[in-house]
C-alpha cells in the first residue's frame, strides 16, 4: 500500500499556500473588538474624530512662523556673540602691543 | 551681497506678512477643504530643504575634492537650513494627514524617506559638533549620500503606492492657487539665500576667531 499523504516539502508548500490565501481574507474583515464588546454611538465616535482643520492650519502656520524667526534670531545672537569675542580679542592684541 | 542683504530681508519680511492673505484668498480644494491650504507652506518648506540638501552636498564635494574652506563653511550652513527646513516638512505634514488621511503618521516611501533625509543631515551636524579633528571630512561624505537620498524621495511618490499626493500637483496647480504657491516658493527661497549667507557669514567668522587664538598660542 502506498502512502497517500505528501511528503514534508509538499506539506509545506501546502501550509503556505493556505497561509498566503487566508491573510487577504483575514486582513479584509473588519475590526472586531468594537463590534463584540459593545455599540459606540455614532456621535459620541464622530465627536472624538472631528479635529477643526482650521486649528491644524493655524498651528502649521505658527509653527513656521516660531520655527523661522526663532532660527533667525538664533544666527543673530550667535553671530552677535562671535564678534563681540573678535572685538574683546583685538582690543587684548592691541593693547598687548602697545606695551 | 552685503549691500543688498537689508533691502532683500524687508522684502523677505514683508513677502512673510502678506503670505497669508494670498493663501486666505486661494480657492479651497474640493475634497481635504480648509487643511489643504497647509500645503502653501508645506511644499515650499519642502523644497527649500531639496534646495539646502544639493547645496550641502555640492559645496561638501567641492571641499572634499579640491580642499575650499570656504565651500565647507556654506556646506555646515546648508546642512542646518537643511534640518530647520525639514523640521518644519515633518510636522507640518502630521498636521495636514491628520485631517486629510485621519492619521497623524503613515511610515510610507514618501514620509519615511523624508525623515531619513532629515536624519541624514541632523548626523552630519552633530558629526560636525562632536566629531573631533578630522570630522569635517567624514561630514562632507556623508552630505554627499545626503544629497543622492533627494531625487529618491521626490520620485518615491511616483514609484510606489503611497497616500501622498504624487509630484503631478504641483504643475497641474488651478491658476487660483497656483499664484499663492509660487509666491510662498519665492519666499521661502529669498529666505534661504538670506539665511544661509548670514549663517556663512558666521562660520567665516568663528573661523577667523579661530585663527587669531591659534596665532596668540604660538
Amino acid at each position: 500500500m502506498t502512502n497517500w499523504w505528501p511528503g514534508r516539502a509538499v506539506r509545506a508548500l501546502l501550509v503556505a499556500a493556505v497561509l498566503a490565501l487566508s491573510t487577504p481574507v483575514m486582513a479584509s474583515q473588519p475590526p472586531t473588538a468594537a463590534a463584540q464588546d459593545g455599540f459606540v454611538p455614532v456621535s459620541r465616535a464622530a465627536q472624538q474624530e472631528t479635529i477643526p482643520a482650521a486649528r491644524l492650519v493655524v498651528i502649521a502656520y505658527g509653527f513656521v512662523w516660531v520655527m523661522l524667526l526663532g532660527y533667525l534670531w538664533s544666527i543673530w545672537s550667535r553671530l552677535g556673540k562671535v564678534e563681540r569675542e573678535l572685538h574683546a580679542v583685538s582690543r587684548r592684541i592691541e593693547a598687548g602691543d602697545r606695551r | 551681497m552685503r549691500k543688498l542683504f537689508l533691502p532683500l530681508t524687508v522684502v523677505a519680511a514683508g513677502m512673510f506678512m502678506m503670505a497669508p492673505f494670498l493663501v486666505d484668498g486661494a480657492p479651497y480644494e474640493s475634497t481635504m477643504g480648509l487643511v489643504q491650504k497647509i500645503f502653501y507652506f508645506h511644499v515650499p518648506s519642502a523644497m527649500t530643504m531639496f534646495v539646502s540638501a544639493f547645496v550641502c552636498g555640492i559645496s561638501s564635494a567641492v571641499f572634499l575634492f579640491k580642499g575650499r574652506p570656504a565651500a565647507d563653511r556654506l556646506a555646515v550652513a546648508a546642512a542646518e537650513l537643511t534640518s530647520v527646513f525639514g523640521i518644519i516638512v515633518l510636522v507640518t505634514g502630521p498636521l495636514w494627514a491628520r485631517k486629510a488621511w485621519g492619521v497623524w503618521w503613515v511610515w510610507d516611501e514618501r514620509i519615511t524617506s523624508t525623515f531619513v533625509l532629515w536624519l541624514i543631515f541632523n548626523a552630519y551636524l552633530l558629526l560636525r559638533k562632536y566629531g573631533g579633528a578630522g570630522s569635517e571630512r567624514l561630514a562632507a561624505g556623508l552630505a554627499i549620500f545626503g544629497m543622492a537620498n533627494v531625487p529618491f524621495v521626490y520620485w518615491s511618490v511616483n514609484v510606489w503606492r503611497t497616500l501622498h499626493p504624487k509630484t503631478t500637483v504641483v504643475p497641474t496647480l488651478q491658476p487660483g492657487m497656483r499664484g499663492p504657491f509660487w509666491f510662498c516658493v519665492t519666499a521661502f527661497l529669498l529666505l534661504y539665500v538670506l539665511a544661509i549667507t548670514a549663517r556663512a557669514h558666521l562660520e567665516a567668522e568663528r573661523a577667523r576667531l579661530e585663527e587669531i587664538y591659534l596665532a596668540i598660542e604660538e
